[in-house]
Protein backbone atom coordinates (compact mmCIF):
# COMPACT_ATOMS: atom_id res chain seq x y z
CA UNK A 1 0.00 0.00 0.00
CA UNK A 2 2.82 2.43 0.75
CA UNK A 3 4.69 1.66 -1.99
CA UNK A 4 1.94 2.57 -4.57
CA UNK A 5 2.29 5.17 -6.96
CA UNK A 6 0.48 8.18 -6.48
CA UNK A 7 -1.91 8.05 -9.54
CA UNK A 8 -1.59 10.89 -12.53
CA UNK A 9 -4.83 12.18 -12.16
CA UNK A 10 -4.22 12.98 -8.53
CA UNK A 11 -0.77 14.16 -9.21
CA UNK A 12 -2.18 16.64 -11.87
CA UNK A 13 -4.94 17.73 -9.11
CA UNK A 14 -2.18 18.42 -6.15
CA UNK A 15 0.11 20.71 -8.48
CA UNK A 16 -2.75 22.61 -9.99
CA UNK A 17 -3.86 23.25 -6.30
CA UNK A 18 -0.88 24.38 -4.97
CA UNK A 19 0.25 26.69 -7.82
CA UNK A 20 -3.61 28.05 -7.52
CA UNK A 21 -2.64 28.88 -3.60
CA UNK A 22 0.75 30.27 -4.45
CA UNK A 23 -0.59 32.28 -6.88
CA UNK A 24 -3.57 33.66 -4.32
CA UNK A 25 -0.56 34.42 -2.06
CA UNK A 26 1.66 35.92 -4.22
CA UNK A 27 -1.15 38.45 -5.46
CA UNK A 28 -1.62 38.89 -1.50
CA UNK A 29 1.90 39.50 -1.15
CA UNK A 30 2.10 41.91 -4.33
CA UNK A 31 -0.65 43.79 -3.31
CA UNK A 32 0.49 45.06 0.20
CA UNK A 33 4.13 45.37 -1.05
CA UNK A 34 2.42 47.33 -3.98
CA UNK A 35 0.41 49.97 -1.93
CA UNK A 36 3.07 50.76 0.45
CA UNK A 37 6.13 51.16 -2.26
CA UNK A 38 3.54 53.54 -4.15
CA UNK A 39 2.04 55.34 -1.34
CA UNK A 40 6.00 55.87 -0.08
CA UNK A 41 7.75 56.49 -3.51
CA UNK A 42 5.15 59.36 -3.81
CA UNK A 43 4.63 60.48 -0.44
CA UNK A 44 8.07 60.29 1.32
CA UNK A 45 9.79 62.77 -1.87
CA UNK A 46 7.07 65.39 -0.21
CA UNK A 47 7.86 65.55 3.32
CA UNK A 48 10.04 68.46 4.24
CA UNK A 49 10.90 69.91 8.05
CA UNK A 50 8.85 72.78 6.90
CA UNK A 51 5.85 70.45 6.28
CA UNK A 52 6.41 68.71 9.23
CA UNK A 53 6.72 71.88 11.45
CA UNK A 54 4.42 74.99 10.25
CA UNK A 55 0.98 75.55 9.38
CA UNK A 56 -0.35 76.05 6.16
CA UNK A 57 -0.46 79.92 5.18
CA UNK A 58 -1.90 81.10 1.89
CA UNK A 59 0.00 84.90 2.59
CA UNK A 60 3.25 82.62 1.98
CA UNK A 61 1.79 79.91 0.05
CA UNK A 62 3.29 77.35 2.34
CA UNK A 63 1.40 74.11 3.70
CA UNK A 64 2.46 72.59 6.93
CA UNK A 65 0.59 69.77 8.79
CA UNK A 66 2.07 70.51 12.17
CA UNK A 67 -1.73 71.75 13.31
CA UNK A 68 -3.60 67.91 11.79
CA UNK A 69 -0.34 66.32 13.60
CA UNK A 70 -1.10 67.87 16.71
CA UNK A 71 -4.73 67.36 16.23
CA UNK A 72 -4.04 63.81 16.00
CA UNK A 73 -2.46 63.45 18.61
CA UNK A 74 -5.10 65.33 20.86
CA UNK A 75 -8.16 63.10 19.95
CA UNK A 76 -5.84 60.20 20.12
CA UNK A 77 -4.90 61.18 23.73
CA UNK A 78 -8.43 62.55 24.55
CA UNK A 79 -10.32 59.39 23.45
CA UNK A 80 -8.05 56.76 24.96
CA UNK A 81 -8.74 58.59 28.73
CA UNK A 82 -12.11 58.16 28.38
CA UNK A 83 -12.86 55.29 26.55
CA UNK A 84 -9.65 53.23 28.47
CA UNK A 85 -11.07 53.61 32.09
CA UNK A 86 -14.85 52.83 30.74
CA UNK A 87 -13.99 49.63 28.45
CA UNK A 88 -11.86 48.57 31.29
CA UNK A 89 -14.17 48.89 33.72
CA UNK A 90 -17.22 47.34 31.62
CA UNK A 91 -15.19 44.57 30.97
CA UNK A 92 -14.13 43.74 34.84
CA UNK A 93 -17.78 44.45 35.59
CA UNK A 94 -19.23 42.15 33.40
CA UNK A 95 -16.21 39.29 33.50
CA UNK A 96 -15.83 39.16 37.55
CA UNK A 97 -19.07 40.70 39.23
CA UNK A 98 -22.34 40.32 37.18
CA UNK A 99 -24.14 37.37 37.99
CA UNK A 100 -27.09 37.33 35.26
CA UNK A 101 -25.41 35.29 31.87
CA UNK A 102 -28.40 36.40 30.29
CA UNK A 103 -27.86 40.42 30.29
CA UNK A 104 -24.06 39.79 30.46
CA UNK A 105 -24.76 38.00 27.07
CA UNK A 106 -26.72 40.73 25.72
CA UNK A 107 -24.51 43.46 26.24
CA UNK A 108 -21.59 41.17 24.85
CA UNK A 109 -24.13 40.86 21.50
CA UNK A 110 -24.82 44.68 21.46
CA UNK A 111 -20.98 45.56 21.91
CA UNK A 112 -20.25 43.23 18.95
CA UNK A 113 -23.15 44.51 16.30
CA UNK A 114 -22.01 48.18 18.03
CA UNK A 115 -18.15 47.10 16.68
CA UNK A 116 -19.62 46.60 12.82
CA UNK A 117 -21.75 49.46 12.21
CA UNK A 118 -20.05 51.78 9.61
CA UNK A 119 -18.05 54.47 10.97
CA UNK A 120 -20.35 57.05 8.95
CA UNK A 121 -23.25 56.47 11.19
CA UNK A 122 -21.36 57.14 14.20
CA UNK A 123 -20.13 60.54 12.87
CA UNK A 124 -23.89 61.63 12.53
CA UNK A 125 -25.18 61.07 15.54
CA UNK A 126 -21.89 62.37 17.11
CA UNK A 127 -22.70 65.54 14.96
CA UNK A 128 -26.35 65.48 16.10
CA UNK A 129 -25.63 64.35 20.07
CA UNK A 130 -22.68 65.85 20.92
CA UNK A 131 -22.16 68.70 18.71
CA UNK A 132 -25.90 70.37 18.28
CA UNK A 133 -27.74 68.41 21.47
CA UNK A 134 -24.81 68.77 23.90
CA UNK A 135 -23.91 71.98 21.99
CA UNK A 136 -20.49 71.37 21.72
CA UNK A 137 -20.31 72.57 18.35
CA UNK A 138 -17.47 71.16 15.50
CA UNK A 139 -14.72 70.32 18.15
CA UNK A 140 -11.33 67.83 18.97
CA UNK A 141 -13.79 67.30 21.45
CA UNK A 142 -17.37 66.19 20.08
CA UNK A 143 -14.73 63.83 17.40
CA UNK A 144 -13.31 62.35 20.47
CA UNK A 145 -16.02 61.38 22.15
CA UNK A 146 -17.46 60.33 18.90
CA UNK A 147 -14.27 57.43 18.75
CA UNK A 148 -15.19 57.15 22.17
CA UNK A 149 -18.27 55.19 21.15
CA UNK A 150 -16.96 53.89 18.19
CA UNK A 151 -13.84 52.14 20.28
CA UNK A 152 -15.81 51.13 23.47
CA UNK A 153 -17.07 47.87 22.25
CA UNK A 154 -13.66 46.92 20.84
CA UNK A 155 -11.63 47.99 24.28
CA UNK A 156 -14.24 46.14 26.38
CA UNK A 157 -14.28 42.82 24.58
CA UNK A 158 -10.38 42.69 24.09
CA UNK A 159 -10.51 43.18 27.80
CA UNK A 160 -12.87 40.12 28.29
CA UNK A 161 -11.70 38.22 26.44
CA UNK A 162 -8.18 38.24 28.55
CA UNK A 163 -10.01 38.90 31.78
CA UNK A 164 -11.28 34.89 30.88
CA UNK A 165 -7.77 33.41 30.04
CA UNK A 166 -6.38 33.75 33.53
CA UNK A 167 -7.31 30.60 35.16
CA UNK A 168 -9.71 30.42 37.17
CA UNK A 169 -6.92 28.48 39.48
CA UNK A 170 -5.15 31.74 40.25
CA UNK A 171 -8.47 33.36 41.20
CA UNK A 172 -9.53 30.35 43.65
CA UNK A 173 -5.62 30.87 45.02
CA UNK A 174 -6.21 34.22 46.16
CA UNK A 175 -9.66 33.67 47.88
CA UNK A 176 -8.59 30.34 49.72
CA UNK A 177 -5.87 33.03 51.76
CA UNK A 178 -8.76 35.36 52.46
CA UNK A 179 -8.46 38.46 49.45
CA UNK A 180 -10.99 40.24 48.66
CA UNK A 181 -13.04 40.34 45.38
CA UNK A 182 -11.41 43.38 44.56
CA UNK A 183 -8.18 42.56 45.64
CA UNK A 184 -8.07 39.66 44.03
CA UNK A 185 -9.17 41.15 40.55
CA UNK A 186 -6.37 44.07 41.08
CA UNK A 187 -3.65 42.11 42.19
CA UNK A 188 -3.96 38.77 40.11
CA UNK A 189 -6.41 38.58 37.23
CA UNK A 190 -5.11 42.76 35.92
CA UNK A 191 -1.42 42.07 36.13
CA UNK A 192 -2.35 38.30 34.50
CA UNK A 193 -4.33 39.75 31.44
CA UNK A 194 -1.95 43.48 31.15
CA UNK A 195 -0.70 42.61 27.99
CA UNK A 196 -4.43 41.26 26.17
CA UNK A 197 -5.72 45.02 27.23
CA UNK A 198 -2.62 46.87 26.05
CA UNK A 199 -2.81 45.16 22.83
CA UNK A 200 -6.69 46.36 22.71
CA UNK A 201 -5.61 49.62 23.40
CA UNK A 202 -2.52 50.04 20.63
CA UNK A 203 -4.91 48.30 18.39
CA UNK A 204 -7.41 51.40 19.00
CA UNK A 205 -4.88 53.69 18.39
CA UNK A 206 -4.69 52.28 15.26
CA UNK A 207 -8.61 52.88 14.80
CA UNK A 208 -8.73 56.12 15.71
CA UNK A 209 -5.49 56.83 13.78
CA UNK A 210 -7.17 56.05 10.47
CA UNK A 211 -10.51 56.74 11.12
CA UNK A 212 -11.89 59.87 8.80
CA UNK A 213 -15.76 59.47 8.31
CA UNK A 214 -17.17 60.02 11.83
CA UNK A 215 -14.36 63.05 12.54
CA UNK A 216 -15.19 64.64 9.03
CA UNK A 217 -18.96 65.36 11.13
CA UNK A 218 -17.37 66.14 14.26
CA UNK A 219 -13.81 67.78 14.61
CA UNK A 220 -14.09 69.78 11.33
CA UNK A 221 -11.53 70.94 9.05
CA UNK A 222 -9.52 73.13 10.60
CA UNK A 223 -5.81 73.96 10.40
CA UNK A 224 -5.39 76.44 13.38
CA UNK A 225 -2.32 75.45 15.80
CA UNK A 226 -3.49 75.06 19.21
CA UNK A 227 -2.86 74.04 22.60
CA UNK A 228 -3.96 70.43 24.60
CA UNK A 229 -7.94 73.03 25.86
CA UNK A 230 -7.97 75.06 23.10
CA UNK A 231 -7.62 72.58 20.50
CA UNK A 232 -10.10 70.53 22.49
CA UNK A 233 -12.40 73.47 22.14
CA UNK A 234 -12.13 74.19 19.00
CA UNK A 235 -12.45 72.95 15.04
CA UNK A 236 -9.57 70.70 13.53
CA UNK A 237 -9.00 68.21 11.06
CA UNK A 238 -6.82 64.98 12.17
CA UNK A 239 -4.20 63.65 9.36
CA UNK A 240 -6.78 61.13 7.69
CA UNK A 241 -9.28 64.25 7.70
CA UNK A 242 -6.59 66.48 6.45
CA UNK A 243 -5.41 64.34 3.50
CA UNK A 244 -8.94 64.45 2.15
CA UNK A 245 -9.06 68.13 2.52
CA UNK A 246 -5.54 68.35 0.99
CA UNK A 247 -7.04 65.81 -2.15
CA UNK A 248 -10.11 66.35 -2.87
CA UNK A 249 -10.81 69.63 -2.35
CA UNK A 250 -7.56 71.57 -3.00
CA UNK A 251 -5.45 68.93 -5.37
CA UNK A 252 -2.99 69.12 -3.28
CA UNK A 253 -1.52 65.76 -3.99
CA UNK A 254 1.39 65.44 -2.63
CA UNK A 255 0.84 67.21 0.63
CA UNK A 256 -1.48 63.89 0.79
CA UNK A 257 0.91 61.18 0.19
CA UNK A 258 3.04 62.71 2.79
CA UNK A 259 0.69 62.04 5.00
CA UNK A 260 -0.58 58.92 3.42
CA UNK A 261 3.05 57.82 4.23
CA UNK A 262 3.05 59.32 7.61
CA UNK A 263 0.03 57.60 8.67
CA UNK A 264 1.30 54.24 6.78
CA UNK A 265 4.27 53.97 8.83
CA UNK A 266 2.87 55.10 11.96
CA UNK A 267 0.13 51.92 11.39
CA UNK A 268 3.54 50.18 10.65
CA UNK A 269 4.75 50.63 14.29
CA UNK A 270 1.83 50.52 15.93
CA UNK A 271 1.03 47.00 15.11
CA UNK A 272 4.84 46.36 15.58
CA UNK A 273 4.47 47.68 19.04
CA UNK A 274 1.48 45.00 19.76
CA UNK A 275 2.89 42.45 18.60
CA UNK A 276 6.47 43.32 20.55
CA UNK A 277 3.96 44.28 24.18
CA UNK A 278 2.42 40.80 23.84
CA UNK A 279 5.13 39.32 23.40
CA UNK A 280 7.25 40.54 26.33
CA UNK A 281 4.27 40.03 28.43
CA UNK A 282 4.60 36.44 27.37
CA UNK A 283 8.02 36.07 27.91
CA UNK A 284 7.64 37.66 31.57
CA UNK A 285 5.24 35.36 32.85
CA UNK A 286 6.84 32.29 31.51
CA UNK A 287 9.88 33.25 33.77
CA UNK B 1 -9.13 16.64 72.02
CA UNK B 2 -11.58 19.62 71.54
CA UNK B 3 -13.30 19.77 67.94
CA UNK B 4 -12.12 22.92 65.81
CA UNK B 5 -15.01 22.32 63.15
CA UNK B 6 -18.73 20.45 63.39
CA UNK B 7 -20.44 20.09 60.73
CA UNK B 8 -24.82 19.09 61.75
CA UNK B 9 -27.07 18.05 59.08
CA UNK B 10 -25.49 19.94 56.03
CA UNK B 11 -27.33 19.61 52.71
CA UNK B 12 -25.60 21.05 49.72
CA UNK B 13 -27.26 21.31 46.08
CA UNK B 14 -26.02 22.51 42.67
CA UNK B 15 -29.02 23.35 41.16
CA UNK B 16 -31.60 20.52 41.51
CA UNK B 17 -28.71 18.27 42.45
CA UNK B 18 -28.08 17.08 45.77
CA UNK B 19 -24.28 16.92 46.38
CA UNK B 20 -24.06 16.72 50.04
CA UNK B 21 -27.25 14.36 52.17
CA UNK B 22 -26.75 15.12 56.00
CA UNK B 23 -23.67 15.41 57.17
CA UNK B 24 -23.01 14.74 60.70
CA UNK B 25 -18.84 15.09 61.51
CA UNK B 26 -16.49 16.49 64.11
CA UNK B 27 -13.27 17.55 63.09
CA UNK B 28 -10.69 17.35 66.41
CA UNK B 29 -7.86 20.08 66.66
CA UNK B 30 -4.53 19.48 65.72
CA UNK B 31 -5.40 16.25 64.25
CA UNK B 32 -5.28 14.65 60.24
CA UNK B 33 -8.64 13.90 59.04
CA UNK B 34 -8.98 11.89 56.13
CA UNK B 35 -11.76 12.28 53.47
CA UNK B 36 -12.03 9.13 51.06
CA UNK B 37 -14.35 8.12 48.63
CA UNK B 38 -15.10 7.18 45.12
CA UNK B 39 -14.69 10.16 42.16
CA UNK B 40 -17.97 12.16 42.95
CA UNK B 41 -18.93 11.11 46.32
CA UNK B 42 -19.02 14.61 47.83
CA UNK B 43 -15.86 14.41 49.36
CA UNK B 44 -14.01 17.59 47.50
CA UNK B 45 -17.75 19.49 47.47
CA UNK B 46 -17.53 19.10 51.59
CA UNK B 47 -14.16 20.50 51.77
CA UNK B 48 -14.93 23.30 49.76
CA UNK B 49 -17.76 24.15 52.07
CA UNK B 50 -15.51 24.42 55.35
CA UNK B 51 -14.34 27.71 54.18
CA UNK B 52 -16.59 28.78 51.68
CA UNK B 53 -15.21 28.05 48.92
CA UNK B 54 -18.28 27.27 47.47
CA UNK B 55 -19.49 30.57 47.44
CA UNK B 56 -18.08 31.42 44.23
CA UNK B 57 -19.73 28.59 42.29
CA UNK B 58 -23.17 29.84 41.42
CA UNK B 59 -26.27 27.79 41.93
CA UNK B 60 -25.33 26.49 45.45
CA UNK B 61 -27.99 25.87 48.02
CA UNK B 62 -26.70 25.10 51.47
CA UNK B 63 -28.60 23.78 54.50
CA UNK B 64 -27.53 22.83 58.06
CA UNK B 65 -24.98 24.17 60.17
CA UNK B 66 -20.90 24.31 60.42
CA UNK B 67 -19.40 25.75 63.16
CA UNK B 68 -15.82 27.04 63.13
CA UNK B 69 -14.50 27.23 67.01
CA UNK B 70 -18.34 27.46 67.75
CA UNK B 71 -19.14 29.88 65.08
CA UNK B 72 -21.84 29.30 62.58
CA UNK B 73 -20.17 30.03 59.26
CA UNK B 74 -22.77 30.42 57.07
CA UNK B 75 -24.00 33.55 59.83
CA UNK B 76 -24.76 36.59 57.34
CA UNK B 77 -22.05 38.69 60.19
CA UNK B 78 -19.21 36.37 59.58
CA UNK B 79 -17.05 37.89 57.05
CA UNK B 80 -16.07 35.07 54.62
CA UNK B 81 -12.33 36.30 54.14
CA UNK B 82 -11.47 35.85 57.50
CA UNK B 83 -13.11 32.89 57.78
CA UNK B 84 -10.48 31.90 54.81
CA UNK B 85 -7.87 33.23 56.54
CA UNK B 86 -8.56 31.06 59.63
CA UNK B 87 -9.43 28.35 57.45
CA UNK B 88 -6.79 27.84 54.61
CA UNK B 89 -6.78 25.89 51.44
CA UNK B 90 -4.24 23.74 49.32
CA UNK B 91 -5.61 23.02 45.96
CA UNK B 92 -5.30 19.84 44.06
CA UNK B 93 -3.32 21.14 41.29
CA UNK B 94 -0.48 23.83 42.41
CA UNK B 95 -1.81 27.35 41.87
CA UNK B 96 1.25 29.69 42.73
CA UNK B 97 0.38 32.95 41.25
CA UNK B 98 2.81 33.90 38.38
CA UNK B 99 5.00 36.18 40.25
CA UNK B 100 8.02 35.88 42.13
CA UNK B 101 8.23 33.44 45.09
CA UNK B 102 8.66 35.62 47.60
CA UNK B 103 5.87 37.84 46.33
CA UNK B 104 3.86 34.50 46.64
CA UNK B 105 4.04 33.55 49.69
CA UNK B 106 3.79 37.39 50.88
CA UNK B 107 0.62 37.85 49.14
CA UNK B 108 -1.76 36.50 52.54
CA UNK B 109 -0.05 38.71 55.02
CA UNK B 110 -0.08 41.24 52.38
CA UNK B 111 -3.20 40.85 52.08
CA UNK B 112 -4.33 41.28 55.68
CA UNK B 113 -2.39 44.51 55.88
CA UNK B 114 1.37 43.63 56.72
CA UNK B 115 3.69 46.06 54.99
CA UNK B 116 6.63 45.50 57.16
CA UNK B 117 9.92 44.68 54.90
CA UNK B 118 11.58 42.72 58.00
CA UNK B 119 8.26 41.18 59.23
CA UNK B 120 7.40 40.05 55.81
CA UNK B 121 10.81 38.48 55.25
CA UNK B 122 10.41 36.65 58.42
CA UNK B 123 7.08 35.41 56.95
CA UNK B 124 7.88 34.34 54.32
CA UNK B 125 10.86 32.88 55.62
CA UNK B 126 9.39 30.33 58.43
CA UNK B 127 6.65 29.67 55.71
CA UNK B 128 8.93 28.25 53.31
CA UNK B 129 10.91 26.12 56.65
CA UNK B 130 7.33 25.03 57.78
CA UNK B 131 6.94 23.59 54.23
CA UNK B 132 9.82 22.01 54.12
CA UNK B 133 11.00 23.81 51.00
CA UNK B 134 12.98 26.97 52.01
CA UNK B 135 16.52 25.11 51.53
CA UNK B 136 15.57 24.72 47.91
CA UNK B 137 14.00 28.12 47.15
CA UNK B 138 16.36 30.43 49.71
CA UNK B 139 18.58 31.63 46.56
CA UNK B 140 16.03 32.41 44.32
CA UNK B 141 13.08 33.86 46.42
CA UNK B 142 13.12 36.75 43.54
CA UNK B 143 12.49 33.86 40.56
CA UNK B 144 9.02 33.32 39.23
CA UNK B 145 7.48 30.89 41.27
CA UNK B 146 5.78 28.97 37.87
CA UNK B 147 9.68 28.20 37.19
CA UNK B 148 10.17 25.01 39.76
CA UNK B 149 9.17 21.72 39.62
CA UNK B 150 4.66 20.59 40.41
CA UNK B 151 6.48 19.13 43.31
CA UNK B 152 7.89 22.16 44.81
CA UNK B 153 5.22 24.53 43.50
CA UNK B 154 2.58 22.32 45.85
CA UNK B 155 5.01 22.63 49.01
CA UNK B 156 4.84 26.54 47.70
CA UNK B 157 1.22 26.21 47.95
CA UNK B 158 1.31 25.24 51.46
CA UNK B 159 4.06 27.26 52.33
CA UNK B 160 1.54 30.40 51.17
CA UNK B 161 -1.06 28.91 52.83
CA UNK B 162 0.91 28.46 56.29
CA UNK B 163 1.84 32.28 55.68
CA UNK B 164 -1.41 33.71 56.88
CA UNK B 165 -1.08 31.64 60.10
CA UNK B 166 -4.39 29.04 59.85
CA UNK B 167 -5.69 27.35 62.49
CA UNK B 168 -6.95 24.56 59.78
CA UNK B 169 -5.56 23.63 56.40
CA UNK B 170 -7.33 21.94 53.80
CA UNK B 171 -6.01 19.96 51.13
CA UNK B 172 -7.78 18.61 47.90
CA UNK B 173 -5.78 15.76 46.47
CA UNK B 174 -2.79 17.65 46.93
CA UNK B 175 -0.69 14.76 45.80
CA UNK B 176 -2.60 13.45 42.94
CA UNK B 177 -0.39 15.54 40.65
CA UNK B 178 2.72 14.60 42.21
CA UNK B 179 5.39 12.26 41.11
CA UNK B 180 6.19 9.32 44.18
CA UNK B 181 9.24 11.11 45.86
CA UNK B 182 6.69 14.51 46.02
CA UNK B 183 4.16 12.78 47.38
CA UNK B 184 6.09 11.60 50.38
CA UNK B 185 7.41 14.78 51.19
CA UNK B 186 3.75 16.37 51.01
CA UNK B 187 2.87 13.38 53.71
CA UNK B 188 5.67 14.10 55.27
CA UNK B 189 4.76 17.78 55.88
CA UNK B 190 1.90 16.93 56.63
CA UNK B 191 2.33 14.85 59.55
CA UNK B 192 4.88 17.34 60.67
CA UNK B 193 2.51 20.38 60.41
CA UNK B 194 -0.22 18.86 62.48
CA UNK B 195 1.32 19.90 65.37
CA UNK B 196 0.15 23.18 64.97
CA UNK B 197 -2.16 22.89 62.82
CA UNK B 198 -5.55 20.93 61.77
CA UNK B 199 -5.36 18.76 58.33
CA UNK B 200 -7.89 17.98 56.35
CA UNK B 201 -7.29 15.90 53.29
CA UNK B 202 -9.10 14.70 50.02
CA UNK B 203 -7.31 12.12 49.26
CA UNK B 204 -8.26 8.97 46.78
CA UNK B 205 -5.75 7.34 48.05
CA UNK B 206 -6.24 4.76 50.99
CA UNK B 207 -2.78 3.84 51.69
CA UNK B 208 -2.24 7.35 52.06
CA UNK B 209 -5.05 7.66 54.44
CA UNK B 210 -4.07 4.68 56.39
CA UNK B 211 -0.03 6.26 56.08
CA UNK B 212 -1.30 10.01 58.07
CA UNK B 213 -4.30 10.27 59.40
CA UNK B 214 -5.82 9.97 62.56
CA UNK B 215 -9.86 10.23 62.11
CA UNK B 216 -11.05 9.23 58.62
CA UNK B 217 -14.34 9.74 56.76
CA UNK B 218 -15.69 7.68 54.13
CA UNK B 219 -18.39 9.47 51.60
CA UNK B 220 -20.39 8.04 49.27
CA UNK B 221 -23.23 9.67 47.06
CA UNK B 222 -23.34 12.75 49.14
CA UNK B 223 -23.73 10.48 52.48
CA UNK B 224 -21.20 10.45 55.17
CA UNK B 225 -21.28 6.88 55.48
CA UNK B 226 -19.22 6.36 58.76
CA UNK B 227 -16.14 8.16 60.55
CA UNK B 228 -13.79 7.49 63.34
CA UNK B 229 -10.45 6.36 64.16
CA UNK B 230 -8.54 5.67 60.73
CA UNK B 231 -7.27 2.00 62.49
CA UNK B 232 -10.71 1.55 63.26
CA UNK B 233 -12.07 2.14 60.10
CA UNK B 234 -9.69 0.26 57.83
CA UNK B 235 -9.35 -2.66 60.71
CA UNK B 236 -12.99 -3.37 61.65
CA UNK B 237 -15.46 -0.99 59.72
CA UNK B 238 -19.05 -0.56 60.73
CA UNK B 239 -20.83 -0.27 57.65
CA UNK B 240 -20.85 -2.85 54.89
CA UNK B 241 -20.29 -0.40 52.05
CA UNK B 242 -17.18 1.09 53.79
CA UNK B 243 -16.17 -2.40 54.06
CA UNK B 244 -16.99 -3.13 50.55
CA UNK B 245 -14.62 0.00 49.62
CA UNK B 246 -12.09 -0.24 51.51
CA UNK B 247 -11.08 -4.08 50.32
CA UNK B 248 -11.14 -2.89 46.62
CA UNK B 249 -15.19 -4.25 45.91
CA UNK B 250 -16.06 -0.65 44.31
CA UNK B 251 -14.50 2.33 44.12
Amino acid sequence: MLTQKISKKRRAYITVMRTLMLISALATAALVLFLVIYVFAKGLPNITWELLSTKPSYLQNRIGILPDILNTVYIVLATLLIVIPLGVGAAIYLTEYASNKKVVGIIEYAAETLSGIPSIIYGLVGMLFFCQFLNMKTSLLAGALTLVIMNLPTVMRTTQESLKTVPQSYREGAFGLGAGKWRVIRTVVLPGCVDGVITGCILSVGRILGESAALLFTAGFAHALNGVIEGLTSPGATLTVALYVYAKEQGEFGVSFSIAAILMILTILINLSATLVSRYFNKRRKL
Amino acid sequence: MSNIMTAENLCLWYGNTQALKSVNIEIPEKSITALIGPSGCGKSTFLKTLNRMNDLIPGVKITGDVSYNGTNIFDPSVDVNELRRDVGMVFQKPNPFPMSIYDNIAYGPRTHGIKNKAKLDDIVEKALRDAAIWDEVKDRLKKNALGLSGGQQQRLCIARALAVKPKVLLMDEPTSALDPISTSRIEELALQLKDEYTIIIVTHNMQQSVRISDNTAFFLLGELVEWGNTERLFSQPNDKRTEDYITGRFG
